[in-house]
């Protein structure tokens, strides 16, 4: 009987490293931004684009950088939330207009809600690679020094919101 | 017979170096081909973020496309290879390397197999060398290990 502990001992545990490996996202990718300032842009801003827009602007405030466009489709899956967010004002939120174009990008948010303070068009995506845009939505929490603090990849969900995004603004405010 | 698969096998797996260019509107010739040959080489290195197995170089995402254009526009810049993999690192991560880098965290993924294989190894001599006990004079043993 005891021989059988060993190899069950095995299994057992190779059982529990392949099923600690099934519940990772293999979607999420940890990003090397976070703990490094936002990388600084100046782009034209979506609706206004003789007014231009940087990170540099929002010194001293906790916001929220959200990717978004007009061709996403699953950014419709979290624009109910963000506009519930804005509606609560806990944290500005800047829209950044994935490779989309002008007017595409202003006659979505005309029909979904304008959740953003402002909106800034990144239209080659250029900007989106400096912060390893991925996968759209992607949202990132930047601190009163300009701080990436956190990165989500997909679409938030109301848990992600409640458990992640407030407590740590939240946080960054009192600090 | 042999030599025919051999020339087969290295039409097909030369199809993707073609397929992309035909995409683009002019030919690149001289200069842009040994340009295109780096720009490929380099995207061979670098994993396509949105198809995860497969590298940018083989994706038609439009994520890879751009990276590749990226990588294009930074080598024709005169950049090294090493600044051209730097400036992807530092904006997607190592995951972003398809060979993934020899460093402290990434021990057990490279020693891991070759650890689980020496393990196997030594639990199998040692049974053998059990069972081979009973049966074999004492001069005999481990003869088969």
């Amino acid at each position: 009987m005891r021989r059988f502990l060993l190899p069950l001992g095995v299994l057992f545990a190779l059982l529990m490293l392949l099923g600690a490996g099934l519940g990772r996202d293999p979607q999420a990718i940890p990003s090397p931004l976070v703990g490094r300032p936002a990388p600084a842009f100046a782009l034209a801003q979506l609706e206004l684009p003789e007014k231009s827009f940087g990170p540099q602007d929002m010194k001293g405030k906790v916001w929220m950088l959200n990717v978004w466009a007009s061709w996403c489709s699953s950014c419709r899956q979290e624009h109910p939330l963000l506009l519930d967010l804005a509606q609560r004002g806990v944290v500005p939120i800047v829209g950044l207009d994935y490779m989309d174009a002008r007017p595409e990008g202003a006659k979505w948010l005309a029909q979904h809600g304008n959740p953003y303070q402002l909106s800034v068009l990144d239209a080659n995506g250029k900007i989106g690679i400096d912060y390893g845009v991925y996968g759209v939505p992607e949202t990132y929490v930047i601190d009163k020094l300009g701080v990436v603090r956190l990165k989500h990849t997909g679409p938030v969900t109301a848990e992600v919101i409640e458990t992640k995004l407030l407590p740590l603004i939240k946080a960054l405010n009192r600090g | 017979m042999a030599r025919h698969h051999g020339l087969l096998a290295s039409l097909l797996l030369a199809l993707p170096l073609v397929a992309p260019a035909q995409g683009q509107p002019a030919v690149a010739r001289g200069a842009d081909a040994i340009l295109e040959q780096h720009v490929h080489r380099i995207a061979g290195e670098l994993r396509c973020l949105v198809c995860q197995n497969q590298t940018i170089a083989d994706s038609q995402a439009q994520l890879a496309i751009d990276l590749k254009n990226q990588v294009r526009e930074q080598l024709a810049q005169g950049a090294s290879d090493a600044q051209v993999m730097d400036y992807m690192v530092q904006r997607y991560g190592d995951f972003v390397l398809y060979r993934p880098p020899l460093k402290g965290t990434t021990g057990p993924l490279w020693f891991g197999p070759l650890a689980m294989l020496l393990a196997g190894l030594a639990v199998l001599w040692s049974r053998l060398r059990r069972q081979d006990r009973p049966m074999h004079d004492a001069d005999e043993e481990g003869g088969i290990a």
